[in-house]
């Protein structure tokens, strides 16, 4: 029992990463820490095992040159080891630097300089071939490792090797006793205090910042979050977002290591859904988009069913809404209610989380940009416990959470623990956290602007207090927030957001801010159109044909008219109705520079690249001509043309206090 | 993964060479006269105008098609006739011009289907599915899943191949043929029909196949650049005449190909 006593105050002590690695091996030696799909079966490797695994490859790291202070750049998708090139890297006191496997040459060439990277780990020939084509712009760049050997064995490997074979050089090295001496006294070494990692920021606006977190204050924050979701080292999680995003590095990687619990790599990006099916995540993240696209294909394929089953997902979804989120939250429900619920949990709720891999999903979490009410509630009313977050990579993650059963869908919940949260004057968020930023890598001057004197972080986002539940509400990006000529309050985000509620609607960008009137385009959703059209008998052969197609215009108009009865009903927003929209011919894509790499749309670009678009939507034109330049997946640049119509929308009556409103 | 079972010939030697073969079929004549070879770890392409007597040629190969004249000498062994069988048991493999999965199975099915030779226990155990039957099965298995990763179509395994797109077909029926180990592969125009970006990532598997499995390929294509960029070297027909035989570069050059396919003044 002493011993434990000991190792849990040991435990309380582990203030850097590589630390955490090796106490959980104590703690949890054979519990397994990581688990990865390969060739149909899940491999699994133990905390001990992954100590071993990454003690020898931090080694082999040290004899190839990594040392203290380096930048590592890791570059791919949620594999073993690249996780584990984090926690080598780490034990060397090298500083990780991960970048989005999809990023192109342009933006990985920008980090990677940015940031003076030394050495590099990568996933696969498709990353080396990425850095060997801008390899002049990376003058420090000494060597690459790689995970996946397939089809770089003529390359020359003078400076790129296998990580199998940095690991096996590592464990012949440690067979002697002064190299495992070395790699130990490297671990102890380590100091809280030392950069852990630096995230570059997605970059809403503008070039990305690296943000740069430390190991104890990383552990700090996570040691908050792990006690307030009561996680513990029996947990599971999947960890399928970019490894480069700071949601994943937290809620996977730090909370992994803190709380002791398994992290599970898919097989491949694409087999994520049925991944998530066998392993049955405890802990769940999902960004809003990925839940709409969750419940795009449910209802597509609720469509395509037979008349019964369809009847009884029509009743017992229903059912859900009225009475599955009051018996989530604890409220008092009508025995009816309960027994309904108690039936349709058999017949549909249950079956139903078990088809998306929700099943065992203890705690879900959402963030990253505001999700539609109606969407969350859907999920929490199948008895998902789906709560939102708000955080940003500054605060290391969490700002605010939802605590259980205090559950707002239109708020993110109060201050985290131990985070201070003020409003400023001009209603912009503003926090201290344990886990937050040192500064920007080389970046002083933006530092200085995002820090106030007295260490609170700017967010940038508009929000207030709601005075009924104490709880955090964010309205929008506090600089986009507009106002419409008339003096109307114009939150674009919001609208935005009602829009996309519409399985039919995959992205939204609303105009409003000093203009007459609210005008919108829109993307459709190539799955749930697409099949809305084979049921409808439309005909059309490319993505462009069907988004002009009249007959999706007409639906689209419905959904639009929808939203402006439901906007129209609160009075705040009811200037914001949409007078005109557009369907773009084109999906916005990240590679255009149009979407962030964590998909949030970058509305000033777009706006400036479909120029003439928002003139003729403004200026009463029913069609206007549009050419894009568009990239191609291997870089290649071509142009699209089209001719796009705009639809005129009838404006709801606004009710009553009009005037209180402006 | 495991490099398939290395032949008696040496890399670079002569794997299958075709002397002076002609088939006609009725008073049409295919091939006519028809002389190439096929070295070992080599990507030959063949190429020609429609109705050149390529897909014939490939037929002739891998013995569907028997020639009235001329001899075929694969692994060092002469013959003038074989049945399709022979030469899959032989070594050869094979896709289709049309795709010709069984479409009601899954991708891994189809795949397990192209295992079918090398398995050894009668049917009997195989329908037990029991002691060293299963054990074989597991064997295969593993096989099998090395393919399907290595084509990266994990997500499409238990998709039955009716359903997926073209392009995916073509990969599957890729994996089939991979799944036999075979020491020539013979690729009926596997980038017909294709996008580009499909046909992007069929040509890297390709490559990918020639170096990662040493498999030495022989393929039909109408995409000049594509066979321009994977061959190392292509053979030319025409009205079943051979024209040309060399490098990319070379047969880029030569007069003769230029003439068979944009047309010559008479």
């Amino acid at each position: 029992m002493e011993t434990d006593a000991a190792l849990q105050d040991a435990a309380l002590q582990a203030d850097t990463f590589p630390r955490l690695l090796i106490r959980n091996a104590r703690l949890f030696g054979d519990r397994p820490a990581m688990r990865h799909k390969d060739l149909g079966i899940w491999q699994s490797w133990t905390w001990s095992e992954a100590l071993a695994e990454v003690r020898a490859y931090a080694l082999g790291l040290y004899r190839m040159g990594v040392r203290r202070g380096d930048t590592f750049a890791i570059v791919g998708g949620n594999r073993p080891r690249l996780y584990w090139s984090v926690l080598a890297a780490q034990m060397l006191g090298a500083i990780p630097v991960p970048v989005y496997a999809d990023a192109v040459a342009e933006e990985l060439a920008f980090v990677l300089a940015h940031a003076d990277v030394r050495f590099a780990a990568v996933e696969d020939q498709e990353q080396v071939d990425k850095i060997i084509s801008i390899k002049d712009r990376l003058p420090k760049l000494e060597h690459m490792v790689y995970d996946e050997p397939r089809g770089l064995r003529d390359y020359d490997h003078s400076r790129l090797t296998a990580i199998a074979d940095v690991v096996k050089d590592g464990n012949l090295a440690l067979a002697d006793p002064a190299m495992a001496a070395l790699i130990d006294g490297e671990i102890a070494a380590g100091k809280g205090s030392e950069p852990s990692i630096i995230l570059y920021t997605s970059g809403t606006t503008g070039a990305s910042k690296g943000v740069m977190l430390t190991n104890e204050r990383s552990i700090r924050a996570t040691r908050d979050t792990v006690a307030f979701d009561k996680l513990t080292e029996k947990d599971v999680a999947l960890a399928y977002l970019p490894l480069a995003w700071v949601g994943d590095h937290y809620l996977n990687y730090a909370q992994s290591l803190v709380a002791g619990f398994c992290m599970a790599c898919p097989e491949s990006p694409e087999t994520v859904a049925q991944d998530l099916r066998e392993i049955g995540p405890t802990f769940y993240f999902a960004p809003p988009r990925t839940l709409e696209q969750l419940l795009t294909r449910v209802t597509i394929r609720m469509e395509d069913a037979n008349r019964l089953n369809k009847w009884l997902y029509r009743t017992f979804i229903g059912v859900a809404r009225r009475y599955g989120e009051k018996i989530l939250n604890g409220e008092p429900v009508p025995l009816a209610g309960r027994l309904l619920y108690g039936l349709g949990r058999f017949v549909l709720y249950e079956p139903l989380k078990n088809v998306l891999g929700l099943s065992r999903v203890r705690v879900a979490y959402t963030a990253g940009e505001a999700i539609g009410p109606e969407l969350f509630t859907f999920y929490r009313s199948l008895g998902l416990n789906l709560k939102q977050l708000y955080g940003q990579t500054e605060a290391f993650l969490y700002v605010t959470a939802q605590p259980d059963g205090q559950i707002y869908p239109d708020t993110v919940g109060p201050a985290m623990t131990n985070v201070d949260i003020r409003i400023a004057d001009d209603g912009e968020v503003q926090f201290k956290s344990p886990g937050m930023f040192i500064e920007y890598f080389k970046d002083e001057v933006k530092t200085a602007e995002v820090l106030t004197p007295d260490g609170f972080v700017k967010t940038g986002d508009a929000g207030f207090f709601d005075e009924k539940t104490g709880h955090l509400k964010i309205i929008d990006r506090s600089k986009d927030v507009g106002k419409l000529n008339n003096g109307m309050l114009f939150p674009p985000k919001y609208v935005e957001n009602k829009l996309k509620f519409y399985p039919n609607i995959r992205e939204a960008v609303a105009y409003g801010d000093k203009h007459d009137y609210v005008a919108v385009m829109i993307n459709i959703d190539l799955t749930a159109v697409g099949n809305w059209a084979e049921r409808n008998n439309v005909v059309y052969a490319s993505y462009q044909e069907l988004a002009g197609h009249p007959l999706v215009y007409a639906m689209i108009a419905e959904h639009v008219a929808e939203v402006n009865r439901s906007l129209a009903a609160e009075s705040i927003m009811a200037g914001a109705q949409i007078k005109r929209f557009l369907i773009l011919h084109k999906e916005l894509d990240p590679d255009d520079g149009e979407l962030t790499r964590t998909q949030k749309v970058r509305r000033g670009f777009i706006a400036e690249r479909y120029e003439p678009l928002i003139r003729a939507l403004y200026d009463g034109s029913t069609e206007a001509d549009i050419s894009t330049q568009v990239t191609f997946e291997d870089g290649r640049k071509g142009v699209i043309s089209a001719r796009v119509k705009i639809r005129d929308m009838v404006l709801e009556p606004v009710q009553t206090a009009l005037g209180k409103a402006a | 993964m495991r490099a398939p079972d290395a032949s008696t010939v040496a890399v670079g030697d002569v794997l299958l060479s075709v002397e002076d073969v002609s088939l006609s079929f009725g008073g049409v004549k295919a091939i006519t006269g028809v002389s190439f070879d096929i070295r070992k770890g080599e990507i030959r392409a063949i190429i020609g105008p429609n109705g050149a007597g390529k897909t014939s040629m490939l037929n002739v190969i891998n013995g569907f098609y028997h020639p009235q004249k001329g001899r075929i000498t694969f692994r060092g062994k002469t013959r003038s006739k074989m049945r399709p069988f022979e030469a899959a048991y032989g070594g050869i493999a094979r896709t289709f011009q049309n795709v010709a999965l069984f479409r009601g199975m899954s991708a891994l099915d189809n795949i397990m289907a192209g295992r079918t030779l090398k398995m050894k226990q009668g049917f009997f155990w195989q329908l037990l599915r029991f002691g060293p039957a299963l054990r074989e099965e597991v064997e295969h298995r593993r096989h099998v899943e090395e393919i399907i990763d290595f084509l990266k179509i994990q997500d499409i395994r238990r998709v039955h191949v009716g359903r997926l797109p073209y392009g995916l077909q073509k990969r599957v029926e890729l994996g089939r043929a991979l799944a036999m180990e075979p020491d020539l592969l013979l690729l009926d125009e596997p980038m017909a029909g294709m996008n580009v970006e499909e046909k992007e990532d069929m040509s890297r598997f390709i490559l990918d196949v020639n170096e990662h499995f040493g498999t030495t390929i022989a393929l039909i294509e109408h995409d000049m650049g594509v066979v321009m960029d994977l061959s190392d070297r292509v053979v030319v027909l025409d009205h079943g005449i051979k024209i040309a035989d060399g490098t990319p570069d070379e047969v880029k050059a030569s007069q003769a190909v230029i003439d068979a396919y944009l047309g010559v003044a008479h």
